[in-house]
């Protein structure tokens, strides 16, 4: 049975505060790790996994699942948390995040063991190379499910990236969507400065694919977005989703300092009640 | 003891890939194939022309190639991913690493044109450090057979008996084909070719004919020299080189790659924990290649019989000391 899918938008709301706020929460505790994207990613993750992916927390390797692979190993707090949310394993095992002998690896490692994991990555530039090859073998056997990789932008650097995106198209894997965080920041600064990436729409198409944009702190524009994926046929989608970097907690929000640290006790307990009250407002 | 092996006549050791890919197609529906635009010259292009819509050409972008390798890999499909060994095993390591080892899926990465004996096309082309960077990789299981005969079977056993990742590594150049069509190619057994009690030569790739070869001269001056094949490079066959060790108290190492970190280097760590002897390492010097005849190259670097038999002569010198 696959995992219901939610479709109160209030509902998916504070789904994404509590991933918020669990996220904060290990980060501080783990005490390393990536803020940032974590945050700025969770209503990206709320959706895929409470209202568009077609999963089975009780049966994680379920054959006709779809698959989601993260090719940004770094946005794994958020992976875990919503992964422990949706009901893959306790929430209580959070804690041990980046800890010895833990199966919440700073950087997704599928041999520790943790449910749910579609592929160990961390390496930046591999997992859409992954992804068109799962999309193979599924569109060869003529399975339906569909495969997911999020992709970051400064990752779009890598020029293996853009190897992937040719032979996705070269296939015509319409199973494969890949979603970029368009958060315009990475570890030094903003994407423009650092190598610019824009016109980045037009790059896609150039590649072949079917390109959707969307507000991805947008709960029903990434809906829609996802469901308007889905009905291409003949090519791959990728939907560039517009996000802030830290979203949730005004006072980094956007700021690329955030995008590999994890807060003090101090700093954490700011940033939650910062949280508290953007979400009540 | 006579010449138990004689040479059948030169043949290309990617010709016996060519063929093990064929059978092991025609044996597993899974199997499929991805070529980066050489199929022809990599020996992909039996296989690719008997299934054709098993074999997936993802063009000249190598770390795309490994990636899907890696996705095809976890949805149940058996991909071989083959190209030059240069390219293979050195272009997209980090993929290697990552998406095949730290996943530990079976892939099996076929790396063509190994060794110094690619010839004309010169050093960018020729396969030297292979062996030593996938053998650092965990989970990897890395084959070197020795012929033709023996690449068939042993890229067979890749792809069937091996569960994780595996390189397998071949040549362009016609060299001696000498095995038995019937041998077992067990992954992770060393074969002993010969026997011999007054030293060791362990080798690997075409090195093990020249080994031979040296040893068959050096029995006619009464010196009695054991012979192994290592066709699998990890996980070695620490017993029979212990054994080797134990028995003849001299070891000669011989391969078609970088002296440092090969076949040389594997043998000589299980040795310097193990049972230390006097050794001597042949491999390429440390050093880049260049265009040339496979003889002449051969010649030149010193990867020939009749290195070894110098080398055998010096180290039975230090020894009788
Ligand atoms: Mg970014």
């Amino acid at each position: 049975m696959f995992y219901p899918k939610v479709h109160d938008p209030i509902l998916l709301k504070e789904i994404s505060t509590e991933i918020r706020r669990s996220v904060i929460k290990s980060l501080t505790l783990a005490g390393s790790g990536h803020l940032g994207a974590s945050l700025g990613l969770a209503d990206l993750f709320t959706c895929l996994y409470f209202a568009i992916l077609n999963h089975d927390p009780d049966d994680p390797k379920f054959s006709d699942r779809d698959r989601l692979i993260l090719s940004i190993g770094h946005v794994a707090p958020l992976l875990y948390t919503t992964l422990a949310r949706v009901g893959y394993f306790p929430e209580k095992e959070l804690e041990t995040l980046r800890k010895l002998g833990s199966r919440l690896q700073g950087h997704p490692g599928r041999e520790h063991g943790l449910p749910g994991l579609e592929l160990s990555a961390g390496s930046l530039g591999q997992g859409l190379s992954v992804s068109v090859g799962r999309a193979l073998a599924g569109k060869m056997n003529g399975n339906s499910w569909r495969v997911y990789c999020i992709l970051g932008d400064g990752e779009l650097q890598e020029g293996s990236v853009w190897e992937a995106a040719m032979s996705a198209s070269h296939l015509k894997l319409d199973h494969l969507i890949a979603i970029v965080d368009r958060n315009g920041v990475q570890i030094d600064g903003k994407t423009e400065a650092i190598m610019a990436l824009e016109p980045l729409k037009e790059k896609w198409k150039a590649f072949g694919w079917e390109v959707v944009e969307c507000d991805g702190n947008n709960h029903q524009d990434l809906i829609s977005s996802f469901h308007l994926a889905q009905q291409v046929v003949g090519k791959p989608t990728v939907i560039i989703a517009y996000t802030k970097m830290g979203k949730g907690v005004p006072m980094i929000e956007g700021d690329h300092r955030w995008h590999g640290k994890a807060p003090s006790e101090e700093e954490s307990s700011l940033f939650l009640k910062q949280l508290e009250e953007t979400t009540a407002g | 003891m006579t010449k138990q092996y004689i040479n059948r006549g030169d043949r290309p050791t990617k010709e016996g890939f060519a063929e093990g890919l064929l059978a092991s197609g025609i044996r597993h529906p899974e199997v499929m194939v991805i070529g980066a635009d050489i199929t022809a010259s990599v020996g992909a292009n039996l296989f690719a022309q008997r299934f054709p819509n098993r074999f997936i050409s993802l063009g000249i972008a190598e770390q795309n190639c490994m990636g899907v390798a890696a996705g095809l890999a976890l949805e149940g499909k058996i991909p071989v991913f083959a190209t030059y060994g240069v390219f293979a095993a050195l272009r997209t390591t980090d993929q290697i690493r990552v998406s095949v080892c730290y996943n530990n899926l079976h892939v099996v990465i076929g790396g063509a044109h190994a060794g110094l004996s690619v010839g004309a096309d010169g050093a960018t082309h020729q396969a030297l450090e292979d062996l030593a960077v996938m053998r650092v990789l965990p989970n990897m299981t890395v084959l070197s057979p020795c012929d033709a005969t023996q690449t068939k079977i042993a890229v067979q056993q890749a792809i069937h008996q091996v569960t994780g990742p595996v390189y397998i590594r071949f040549g362009r150049a016609p060299v001696s084909d000498f095995t038995r069509d019937n041998q077992v190619v067990e992954v992770g057994k060393g074969q002993l070719l010969h026997p011999g009690n007054d030293l060791t030569i362990i080798a690997t790739g075409h090195m093990v004919w020249e080994a031979l070869q040296a040893a068959y001269l050096l029995q006619e001056e009464k010196i009695s020299v054991r012979v192994i094949n290592i066709h699998t490079v990890k996980p070695i066959d620490q017993e029979i080189i212990v054994m080797a060790a134990r028995e003849t108290h001299a070891i000669i190492t011989a391969e078609e790659h970088q002296v440092t970190g090969g076949l040389g280097g594997a043998v000589a760590e299980v040795l310097g924990r193990e049972y230390p002897v006097p050794m001597r390492l042949i491999g390429m010097p440390d050093r880049f290649g260049e265009s040339g005849e496979p003889a002449e190259l051969m010649k030149k670097f010193g990867l020939t019989g009749q290195t070894i038999i110098q080398t055998a002569k010096e180290l039975l010198e230090l020894k009788s000391k």
